[in-house]
């Protein structure tokens, strides 16, 4: 298919000399907000599973510690019975003053606000728990007791990365009509400067495929070297950005660095591309020629 | 006429052609031409020849009336068939159109390429035609190298080398001496001799009176048809062969004379 004999000569034209570098662009910035995608879904894969496994319970504190020590002996032992806990931890009181430190201060403030007594629950993903059940048991000694499993604002933060995600998708569309626009306008320039080779061919029997394949192969071949600069600029840049986000080890920013399928998606992109610049190319001539005889 | 319509290579039924809102350029043109038949196209300049040649060649449709090649009414026949018949037609355009970029080699051997044909037999046939037209050392050339007679000669062999059924030419003796001239219509004599029906517009009245082949007037748009000053001569002839010969010999006879 790709003959090196082009009755056009459409190798030695001028006017598509900037195509590759526009194509080196878009491949890199499409190359980027997928990684974008990819990262994003690993971190809402994380997240979630991490979120839904755990609980915490609230219990709030009365005037007697003694019976404060009870209720917390109470709702382990339930939180113990029921399928699906693996595990019901409760949070010492250094470890709040821990938490709490940061805004507070060390003082002695912390030991007289009445701060409620925490239990850490690790439960099983697989099982589902009844929380308002569970929730029920625990008011019938502690009546304002509380669960929170996360779930309001993991929510908010699903919403906003899902909402981050379908901009890189938009992006990545823009980008796919950007790369289409760029081919049919260089495409048409192509048909414009070679228009009276084009009417000879025409006029001496080729079939509108024939010319078509001239320019398509054309298109794939520039293309083709336009997204090999694109990945070979965004490669680097994913590599760089990976090693720099690897030096924070905070649990907010997550893991840069792709798994190899996804790397493979990656690698498939500029092909993706190129084909796309070979079948618009491709489509425009054909539409122009059909409105000759 | 000794022919059935289908037999027609080419047939024009009251087409008239007009560009945009313009006045008709062609009016009710009417006529048929038989395989292996010779006819001249003369008129004023102006008076619509290339025109009638950019219709007989498909670059164009009418704007009214039925054309038919081979027994096909380009009217109904899909547009993807067209192709098909346009490799049945060659044409020798005014201004040669040769594609400067490609070497005389290449230029002759696009109608093969464009059909399919493997390339040893292009490269056997094309070597072969460029060298009975006296171009066997421009094979490589690239036409702005050629002289004016060297390109027409080229545009004439790429017309001619896939045996077309039809062949047209638009002035191709027309900017050469009349020496050049005449070998060059020896070329299309020896051609029409194998069968082709050929259409020549020109402006050479000598020439055409010299040959004797009939004559297609264009006046005002409007077509007229004469015979030729022989009585008997090519186009009165049913057999196409017989054709061939009688006016090779015309042509040898009158060549002696000039």
């Amino acid at each position: 298919m790709l003959s090196r004999r082009t009755d056009l000569a459409l190798e030695q034209d001028h006017y598509n000399r900037f195509l590759p570098w526009l194509i080196a662009f878009m491949v890199f910035l499409a190359i980027l907000s997928v990684a974008g995608t990819f990262v994003l879904g690993g971190m809402i894969a994380r997240w979630d599973q991490n979120m839904s496994a755990t609980l915490t319970v609230q219990l709030p504190t009365t005037d007697q510690a003694e019976q404060d020590e009870k209720n917390v002996g109470r709702a382990l032992k339930i939180l113990r019975e029921t399928p699906g806990v693996i595990e019901a931890r409760p949070v010492t009181a250094a470890e709040i003053s821990g938490l709490l430190e940061p805004w507070l201060g060390r003082t002695k403030v912390l030991s007289d606000l009445p701060l409620p007594r925490l239990i850490d629950v690790e439960v099983s993903p697989n099982t589902p728990l009844d929380i308002n059940a569970l929730a029920q048991k625990l008011r019938s000694f502690a009546p304002s007791a509380g669960i929170d499993d996360h779930r309001v604002w993991l929510d908010r933060f699903l919403r906003l990365i899902h909402t981050i995600q379908a901009v890189a998708v938009a992006v990545l569309g823009l980008i796919g009509l950007a790369t289409v626009g760029t081919v049919i306008f260089t495409t048409r320039t192509g048909l414009a400067v070679h228009q009276e080779a084009i009417e000879v061919l025409h006029l001496i029997g080729a079939q509108d495929s024939y010319i078509a394949r001239q320019f398509a192969t054309r298109a794939l071949l520039l293309a083709l070297r336009g997204s090999l600069i694109g990945l070979a600029l965004a490669v680097p840049t994913l590599i760089a950005v990976g090693i720099l986000s690897s030096t924070f080890d905070t649990g907010v920013i997550p893991k840069l660095s792709l798994p190899f399928d996804q790397w493979l998606i990656i690698a498939v992109i500029p092909l993706l591309v190129a084909l796309i610049a070979m079948v618009t190319a491709r489509v425009t001539v054909l539409q122009s020629l059909a409105r000759m005889l | 006429m000794s022919y059935s319509d289908q037999a027609l290579v080419i047939r024009f039924e009251n087409v008239g052609l007009r560009y945009g809102l313009g006045p008709e350029v062609l009016q009710d043109i009417t006529f048929g031409l038989e395989p292996g038949s010779f006819h001249f196209l003369l008129g004023a300049s102006g008076a619509g020849k290339s025109s009638l040649l950019r219709l007989m060649y498909l670059a164009m449709k009418p704007s009214r009336g039925l054309i038919s090649l081979f027994g096909r009414d380009i009217a109904v026949t899909p547009r993807r068939l067209l192709p098909e018949v346009r490799r049945r037609i060659g044409v020798v355009f005014q201004d040669f159109r040769l594609l400067n970029h490609l070497s005389a080699f290449d230029n002759v051997a696009m109608p093969l390429r464009v059909a399919g044909v493997k390339e040893s037999e292009v490269a056997k046939n094309v070597t072969e035609l460029l060298s009975w037209v006296g171009l066997k050392d421009h094979i490589n050339a690239r036409p702005p190298t050629l002289s004016g007679g060297q390109q027409q000669r080229v545009a004439i062999a790429r017309a001619v080398i896939a045996r077309p059924k039809l062949l047209l030419a638009d002035e191709p003796t027309g900017n050469v001496d009349d020496k050049m001239a005449l070998r060059l219509m020896h070329l299309f004599v020896q051609l029409n001799k194998l069968g082709t029906t050929i259409v020549i517009a020109t402006h050479n009245e000598t020439m055409v009176e010299r040959m004797g082949y009939p004559c297609m007037r264009l006046e005002g748009g409007v077509l007229s048809m004469d015979r030729g000053k022989t009585v008997g001569g090519p186009a009165e002839s049913a057999d196409p062969s017989a054709v061939a010969a009688s006016s090779f010999g015309r042509f040898r006879s009158s060549d002696r004379l000039s």
